[in-house]
């Protein structure tokens, strides 16, 4: 029998209105629609959800990790984006 | 007027149904075909056994003689069951089990939607809750025997088979019951066969998008609903009971 | 949830080699982090001993989940009464998730579920050794809540901060998922030990069987144990034998409140140590069943073989449907 593993889909979980979706882990399905039950079935026996959205795994699009200081070191020395950069006198300062 | 031996009876059919199918589907556990499937199958043996416990407690309110939903799952000897026969089949196979969970919780849907109008307030909020869950088992288990239907060679024929053998043991679900006019009288709930025509023109399409065939009725008849229940159900309550049997009057 | 801090696997010759060939820059960089507190992700280069002990201890952990579930599913169709019996479902489905998620952590590492799975029915995987014992009555799934769980609880809480992230986070969901498993086995204990006196002695017979088995859980002793890289890389964080005595300390108690005796003659309280000492482990015991001679070795592996066999008709069902499905679409 030819072997053939069930695709891989990552699953995200909005835990209630007003919160982003999160990642949460993972589980092998044949198609999206039984993905999307069996991630019900596996990630939210808790109350953990209020709604769910899967993705096959290898759809995703990542972040090489070897190019993490070209990508992510440049914002480093932009500390004038932050308000804390910013020293106002005390009367005003919860500005 | 619906005698309270008729409504005790009437939610005792509904409870032990999803005893005795919860009990089978609790078999699957550690044994089922992937890991997500056995958290699927354990899922729905435990929805079946929470709405199992809330309507033989409320069967022993109504009864009035004490009895808990233990004293009724465990202590009642096997005439004194009320389940479709179809529930106490044994699991089989994989498509044994997922077209029995079709065909069942088709029909646990319709009547479910019926009961929570019921005038027993008590039976319209467990069936409010477990309509619920059997709109879920409804659609997992439709989109499993599609994909079963269709699927191989050998799962279409594995598919086939189950439909076959499961078919004629649905007529039992809209055999006439004695008080069933009284109780539908009295507002507490359809009688079954009311049910019937809802319940084929959702089955047919879906066997036909799952290239299956319904088998034509024949005159097999099934009388578990009525105490008369298949060889099998003798082994899944010696199994079920044993604690209970093994040790009378005992906490756990 | 069960782990066992053992590590049985041989020494790979090609470890050493492989990590000084490897590019030393990198392996600075990840000792730096380690050594920081931080975390490892899975598309971060890692050497290739850390790959591999972390594929290793994590599968093991995942198989024993998978087969745990089935000396407890033993008892599923005969629980005494319904809450029991949604409690022990729910709680074995629950392994079935943590597996579930440990097998995610571990497929992070580039190694399939399939093979993970072949890995385990072909025999080459290990499990907890534990699972190999049968449960024989119904305190026994009592016990194993309490003890079993008890242990891989001690086992667990560390590796919530191991230094593999998916490790690290599949560990913290099991942890919290967890809470309940060793307090529902302690709460059916309770209830049967206020019963009659044929309860009580189903307790201390279960009792009596799980101690020891229990305590092997923790591993060999640390002066035996090959975990100088575990520990070294943050995988593990406390020793078998801190963990071992920590689960004594804790249980002791545990046991006068329910009303049972631990089968210890030795078990006593050292106010030197502030610790409780305890008799000699049976090793050979250990290491026996460990090779595959307790009593329920080989119809696990029967029982998760023919779950994985017959199965597989449906797993290809579902894949020949889906390819059906996008070609069907395709036409359209």
């Amino acid at each position: 029998m030819e072997k053939k593993e069930w695709p891989l889909w990552e699953v995200f979980i909005r835990s209630r209105n007003g919160l982003d979706h999160k990642h949460c882990g993972s589980v092998h399905a044949p198609d999206a629609r039984i993905a999307l039950q069996v991630a019900r079935d596996v990630y939210t026996r808790r109350m953990e959800g209020v709604s769910i959205w899967v993705v096959q795994a290898d759809h995703i699009v990542a972040s090489d990790p070897d190019a993490k200081p070209e990508l992510f070191d440049p914002a480093e020395d932009k500390i004038y984006r932050h308000p804390t950069f910013y020293k106002l006198p005390d009367e005003v300062n919860h500005m | 007027m619906a005698t309270n031996q008729e409504h005790t009876e009437y939610v005792l059919r509904i409870g032990d149904n999803a005893l005795i199918l919860g009990q089978r589907l609790s078999e699957w556990c550690g044994h089922a075909p992937v890991l997500e499937e056995d958290m699927a199958l354990a899922n729905m043996a435990l929805d079946l056994i929470g709405q199992a416990r809330m309507l033989l407690t409320r069967a022993g309110a109504l009864e009035g003689e004490g009895r808990d939903e233990d004293r009724l799952a465990f202590l009642r000897t096997e005439g004194h069951y009320r389940n479709l026969t179809l529930c106490e089949l044994p699991n089989h196979d994989f498509a044994r089990t997922k077209v029995r969970n079709y065909l069942f919780s088709t029909f646990q849907v319709l009547l479910l939607s019926r009961l929570v109008g019921s005038t027993d307030a008590e039976l319209a909020a467990i069936a409010g809750k477990s309509l619920k869950e059997a709109r879920y088992h409804q659609q997992h288990s439709g989109d499993w025997v599609i994909r079963l239907g269709d699927g191989t060679e050998e799962s279409h024929r594995r598919t086939q088979e189950a439909l076959d053998y499961l078919w004629p043991y649905t007529a039992e679900f809209f055999a006439p019951a004695p008080g069933e006019d009284a109780i539908a009288a009295a507002g507490i709930g359809p009688a079954w066969h009311e049910l019937e025509q809802s319940w084929e023109a959702q089955v047919h399409p879906l066997m036909v998008e799952a290239t299956l065939t319904v088998p034509p009725r024949t005159p097999f008849k099934s009388y578990g609903k009525f105490g008369r229940h298949s060889e099998h159900m003798g082994h899944l309550l010696a199994t079920m009971q044993y604690m209970q049997r093994t040790y009378p009057d005992t906490q756990w | 949830m069960y782990t066992q801090a053992l590590d049985i696997a041989p020494k790979d010759p090609d470890d050493r080699a492989s990590r000084e060939a490897e590019n030393p820059a990198y392996v600075d960089e990840f000792n730096a982090r380690i050594d920081a507190g931080g975390f490892i992700e899975p598309k971060d280069w890692m050497p290739e001993a850390y790959r591999k002990t972390l594929v290793r201890q994590i599968s093991q952990h995942a198989h024993s989940e998978i087969v745990g579930m089935l000396p407890e599913g033993n008892w599923i169709t005969r629980a005494p009464t319904l809450k029991r019996k949604a409690i022990l479902l729910a709680k074995v489905q629950d392994e079935g998730g943590h597996g579930l998620y440990l097998y995610a952590a571990c497929e992070t590492l580039g190694v399939s579920r399939d093979d993970l799975t072949e890995a385990l029915l072909s025999g080459r995987a290990k499990y907890s050794s534990i699972f190999n014992y049968p449960t024989l009555n119904w305190a026994d799934i009592g016990v194993i809540g309490w003890l079993v769980d008890g242990a891989a609880i001690m086992n667990q809480i560390p590796l919530c901060k191991c230094s593999y992230g998916p490790y690290a986070r599949a560990m913290v969901r099991i942890c919290k998922e967890e809470s309940f498993h060793q307090r529902q086995g302690y709460d059916a204990l309770l209830q049967m030990m206020k019963g009659t006196k044929e309860q009580r002695e189903m307790v201390q017979d279960a009792v009596n069987r799980w101690w020891w088995p229990s305590i092997m859980m923790f591993g060999p002793h640390d002066k035996d144990s090959v975990h100088v890289d575990s520990m070294r890389w943050g995988i593990k964080r406390i020793s078998n034998d801190d963990l071992r005595q920590k689960f004594v300390d804790a249980t002791v108690k545990q046991a006068e409140v329910l009303g049972v005796t631990l089968p210890d003659p030795a078990l006593k309280w050292n106010e030197a140590r502030g610790h409780y000492d305890f008799g000699a482990i049976d090793w050979d015991e250990f290491w026996s069943v460990v090779k595959g001679n307790g009593q329920c070795n080989v119809d696990r592996l029967a029982a998760r073989r023919k779950a994985w066999e017959d199965g597989a008709w449906v797993r290809e069902a579902a894949m020949a449907f889906s390819a059906k499905q996008a070609a069907r679409k395709l036409a359209a």
